[in-house]
């Protein structure tokens, strides 16, 4: 009992030296904020004003808790070093942004977007300097700022030349900036490294086939092309990504609590947007953000697991994977640039006119997604040749993982659909730098055209996001019942009957977009027969847990989440599909919840279900048990209020993606309420990602068959070399035959000499 | 069996719980139209439907964690059970037959919402960033509030003059989308007298899409012969002066959803003591708040930005030089 509350006792101090210096760091910064902004006033009117909630404190406040958490937490090294010359560039970029500007437009504007677009991407860059030093992404990300301006300044050369403006209010004008940051991104590449061997073999060098990586974590900084590595990074961004997004969420939703606005008010200016042009941009970027970082993850899963799940030594194309992966992070920093860059409005859908309108941030954004779509396809052309070709001995179509069998069917809609979105963004890009009226009616064209070129690919992207993770439900639950798979071919099918279906359904989206009104009812029959195979799913399912020897560690416990909360998105799905039930459900809230349970329980349940299962594969460690038991009932919970709460005022006439609501529909509790939940589920996630972090090097070691699973990669010891296997094996038997003495998935063959 | 029973007896009561909980919930705004009748009662089928399949997974889910849950120190596997093609053809059939079962009656439904009353009377809607305005072409009138008689449909014939938008009044439960370049029509029978309805915008337009509402009010017919005469009666008064037409031309293009008549600080600059005024101007410079600006920033708003609004595009118009002096003519009143 002593030594408890002295282990007590210590944790508590060292919490609390956290607390105050990250504390002390945050002051000292809001302190430095609102100082700069009193200079400010003081300078540009003759009469400083002392603004308490001016933004620059926020935003200070944060820059500097940042190092200063991370130096309490882990001392003086690469990480702190990292954020303290992101702090330290932040503020240079910043200045050197409000220079150039004064310098060029003539006029001291402090407030303008582009000081904030020089500070961000300083910052960015000089973290990774600090971190890694300059080479990998940090030459990648120094190229890609050199080039966007080199290519801005390009285009601005070429207008002055012809007579036209030079400069606009957001200091190049849009072709320069669109130039600039499509140059940016291309250089990106080259910078980071990933085309290096192809630009050898142009020249006619040779390269090795296998690079060695660096040991340790600084070869997730730098291009690999090992297929785990490249797994852990697509999951590392995606997780950033996560983070990025859930915090915009929070910014808008702690705004949503009440009616009225609150801080996101017509007064205040950040980035050069009021509080609700702030909020419009926030909420179309929480929605693009995240669907960019469910990609990358469904890739990090489908990445780690499926060469070692099929028992190839890498991927197909080693190389293009490794490009697929580099391609999204130019594409994260342009979606993050369009946030600076004078935002935009129109929701992550895009739809013109009103994305004709909207500040050059639109093109930041329609860039981004255009230049991430490549990740998408490339990443999925890649996966789908790796499970025709590469497949060990005797793995037949009705043996293999049934995960391998949901990434297939998703490799499939991502190879074949992402097209569709670049394209419908593509045109709208067009339609603003060239005036081609492909979405306006002054010039003969049709605005509705581009919701259905745009959901074309939109509305099957959703089972690109949820089929891994059904995937990931299947593959995982005869594990912990230790039972087989219930009705494994109809399970394998169904992934395959949801992603035919998927691409015939579009239209659902445009049941009130005025759409030939007679096309209607076909889409909503092929959307309804959505239900069939996704039914399958459910009571396979149900009949797989029936009976089994139940154990619940954390995998088992997100999994089963998982189940429950799709289960809810899947039930609140066929009132939308009913034409006239979606005349009233359509643009409100009820859908918000809707989609929010289908992505939580398709994708970010078995997403946190994979890392916590496949964690000690790639580290030889595991995650806290007990840290992940704590962030699955703080999370379960606090989302099914969130979403049940979203449907219900969506029900009652809450319209989405508004900044304000009018206090007499009632809504103010309601919200409230919504918003503690909503900062329930985040501190879930820091839980999650302080657990994440720290189990890196200090988890309990955990190298053998933790899970006591049939899958190959478990019947190794953990962490996985980099070629996967040292012997190749065979499979003799089926995957999932729990329960069944004596049987086995797969032997391993004798070794022949050489080990690929 | 045992099991089975147990399982089916808890399936049905938490149905038939979760459909009363949700029923008794109040989950949709009062129905106040006769298109709202056939969607609450799809709805309510729904409900069922949903309760149903919820108790159905959810049960036997919990009940095998409770009772087949892994014992302490047991170490042995499950019953190995592969699978039963029976079981999945069921489950396959019945749901398929299911959802083209709710496809049809849902086709049925909508074909209701859509019942053509040939005498129905028609209101041209236009939507505009940020506001709605309501023209009865029957009695040559424009309304900022939409008056409609009770218990009579109402065809409206909705465009847009800037970007999509789409009509909705919660309680009337249908909406449609306003496309520029095309005509939409969506039809309304209101039901319920009230002065307390609104019809929201419900697509993304822009910065003040969500104070994109304007009131919706429900009267008996004979209130509403009376408001008609009574806005005839405005309209042909105004018509009498240049500031009147202005004030009406203004109302009727929504410029009071950016620009405000009494100073305060809106989405575009305010039109308070604007005429003969020095305006600060983007890229610094002042200008003098003459009639020639005036006119070019009405017809030409790209021209010259006042400084702070650099963000906001003001959409063109294409009034008649008439429709400028008039508007102008306002403008110089609001001092």
């Amino acid at each position: 009992m002593k030594g408890f509350f002295q282990n007590l006792l210590q944790w508590l101090v060292a919490t609390l030296r956290v607390v105050a210096i990250t504390t002390v760091g945050t002051g000292v910064g809001y302190l430095l904020g609102i100082g700069l902004s009193f200079l400010l006033t003081l300078l540009t009117t003759g009469t400083g004003v002392l603004d308490f909630t001016s933004p620059a404190g926020v935003v200070l406040g944060s820059f500097f808790a940042i190092p200063a958490f991370s130096w309490s937490v882990s001392g003086y090294g690469p990480v702190t070093k990292g954020f303290l010359l992101l702090t330290v560039s932040g503020l240079v970029g910043y200045l050197v942004g409000v220079g150039l500007d004064s310098i060029i437009m003539k006029s001291f504007r402090p407030t303008a977007p582009v000081p904030s677009a020089f500070s961000l991407l300083f910052a960015f860059t000089a973290f990774f300097f600090g971190v890694y030093g300059y080479r990998g992404i940090t030459r990648g990300l120094v190229y890609q700022v050199v080039w966007t301006l080199i290519g801005g300044f390009i285009v601005t050369g070429i207008r002055a030349l012809m007579g036209l403006s030079a400069f606009g209010g957001f200091f190049f004008t849009e072709p320069a900036w669109v130039f600039g940051a499509l140059v940016g991104a291309v250089a990106f590449l080259f910078g980071v490294g990933v085309m290096d061997d192809w630009v050898k073999w142009a020249r006619g060098m040779d390269t090795p086939e296998f690079h060695e990586d660096e040991p340790g974590w600084e070869k997730y900084l730098g291009v690999s092309l090992d297929h785990k590595v490249i797994g852990v990074q697509y999951t590392v961004t995606a997780l950033f990504l996560i983070a990025v997004g859930g915090t915009f969420a929070l910014i808008f939703r702690t705004e949503l609590a009440a009616s009225g606005l609150q801080f996101l008010n017509v007064g205040m200016n950040l980035f050069g947007q009021n509080g609700p042009q702030l909020y419009n941009t926030l909420m179309s970027l929480h929605g693009m953000i995240m669907i960019v970082s469910i990609l990358l993850g469904i890739a990090g899963i489908i990445n780690y697991a499926v060469p070692m799940l099929v028992g190839a030594h890498d991927m197909a194309f080693p190389r293009l994977n490794a490009f697929a992966y580099w391609v999204s992070v130019p594409a994260a920093v342009l979606l993050l640039m369009s946030l600076v860059l004078g935002g935009f409005d129109t929701g992550w859908t895009g739809y013109p006119p009103l994305s004709v309108k909207a500040p050059v941030g639109q093109q930041m954004f329609f860039l981004g997604v255009f230049i991430a779509g490549w990740s998408s396809i490339l990443g999925a052309l890649n996966v789908i040749a790796t499970v025709v070709r590469m497949r060990a001995k005797g793995m037949t179509a009705m043996r293999l993982p049934i995960l391998v069998w949901a990434s297939v069917a998703t490799s499939i809609i991502a190879l074949t659909a992402t097209q569709l979105i670049g394209l419908s963004f593509q045109l709208v890009m067009f339609q603003r730098l060239f005036g081609m009226g492909f979405f306006d009616p002054a010039k003969g064209g049709n605005p509705v055209l581009f919701q259905h070129l745009f959901w074309f690919y939109s509305h099957p992207a959703v089972y690109v996001f949820v089929l891994p993770g059904l995937g990931v439900i299947s593959e995982l639950l005869p594990v912990f019942v230790r039972k087989p798979l219930f009705g494994y071919r109809w399970v394998a099918m169904s992934s395959l009957g949801i992603a035919l279906v998927g691409f015939l359904v579009w239209a659902h989206h445009m049941f009130t977009s005025g759409m030939n009104e007679y096309l209607r009812v076909p889409f909503m029959y092929s959307t309804l027969l959505v239900a069939v195979p996704t039914g399958v799913k459910f009571f396979s399912w149900v009949a797989t847990i029936w009976n089994g020897k139940i154990e619940t560690p954390t995998p088992m416990l997100f999994v089963l989440g998982g189940i429950v909360v799709f289960l809810m998105g899947g039930l609140s799905g066929p009132p939308n599909a009913t034409v006239s039930v979606d005349l009233h459900l359509h643009d409100t809230y009820f859908i918000v919840g809707h989609f929010h349970d289908t992505i939580f329980g398709g994708f970010v349940f078995p997403f946190f279900a994979a890392i916590y299962y496949w964690f000690p594969k790639a580290t030889g460690r595991r995650m806290s048990e007990f840290w992940g038991k704590v962030h699955f009932w703080l999370m379960t919970p606090a989302f099914f209020v969130l979403t049940f709460g979203m449907m219900r005022v969506g029900l009652l006439g809450m319209r989405r993606r508004i900044a304000d609501y009018d206090p007499a529909q009632g809504f103010d509790t309601t919200h409230l309420i919504l918003t503690i939940a909503a900062f329930a589920i985040a501190l879930s996630v820091l839980i999650f990602l302080i657990n994440f972090f720290h189990s890196i090097k200090h988890g309990e070691k955990a190298e053998g068959n933790v899970w006591n699973s049939r899958s190959p990669e478990w019947q190794v010891p953990s962490p996985m070399p980099a070629h996967n296997y040292e012997t190749p094996f065979e499979v003799v038997g089926e995957p999932y035959d729990y329960g069944l003495p004596g049987s086995k998935y797969i032997e391993f063959m004798p070794a022949q000499g050489g080990k690929h | 069996m045992r099991h089975f029973v147990i399982v089916g007896i808890l399936v049905i009561a938490l149905a038939v719980l979760t459909y009363v909980g949700l029923n008794s919930a109040g989950l949709m705004p009062v129905p106040a139209s006769a298109q709202a009748v056939p969607i609450d009662w799809l709805w309510d089928i729904q409900v069922k439907a949903m309760s149903f399949l919820f108790a159905l997974i959810v049960v036997p889910m919990l009940y095998s964690l409770l009772v087949f849950r892994r014992k302490k120190g047991d170490t042995t596997d499950g019953v190995h059970v592969e699978g039963n093609t029976t079981l999945e053809v069921v489950w396959t059939i019945i749901p398929l037959v299911m959802v083209l079962g709710i496809a049809y009656i849902g086709a049925q439904n909508l074909g209701e919402t859509r019942r053509v009353d040939p005498d129905a009377m028609v209101v041209n809607v236009t939507g505009f960033q940020w506001g709605w305005s309501f023209e009865y072409p029957e009695y040559g009138i424009t309304s900022k509030e939409l008056y409609l008689p009770v218990n009579k449909q109402v065809l409206l014939k909705m465009t847009s003059r800037d970007v999509i938008h789409s009509f909705w009044v919660p309680e009337f439960r249908v909406k449609q989308d306003l496309v520029p370049g095309r005509i939409t029509e969506l039809r309304i029978t209101p039901t319920t007298l009230g002065d307390f309805y609104k019809v929201r915008c419900a697509e993304i337009c822009g910065t003040s899409h969500a104070y994109m509402e304007q009131p919706v009010i429900v009267v008996e017919k004979v209130a509403f012969d009376t408001w008609v005469s009574e806005q005839q009666a405005l309209a042909a008064e105004a018509g009498q002066t240049p500031e009147g037409r202005g004030k009406a031309l203004v109302a009727a293009n929504g410029c009071g959803a950016c620009h405000s008549i009494d100073g305060a600080k809106g989405v575009g600059p305010t039109w308070f003591q604007l005429a003969g005024s020095e305006v600060p101007l983007s890229g610094g410079g002042t200008v003098v708040a003459d009639d020639a600006y005036l006119k070019e920033s009405i017809l030409q708003p790209q021209a010259k930005i006042v400084a702070g609004f650099e963000t906001q595009q003001m959409p063109t118009y294409n009034f008649t030089d008439e429709q400028v002096a008039d508007i102008i003519a306002y403008i110089k009143t609001l001092r």
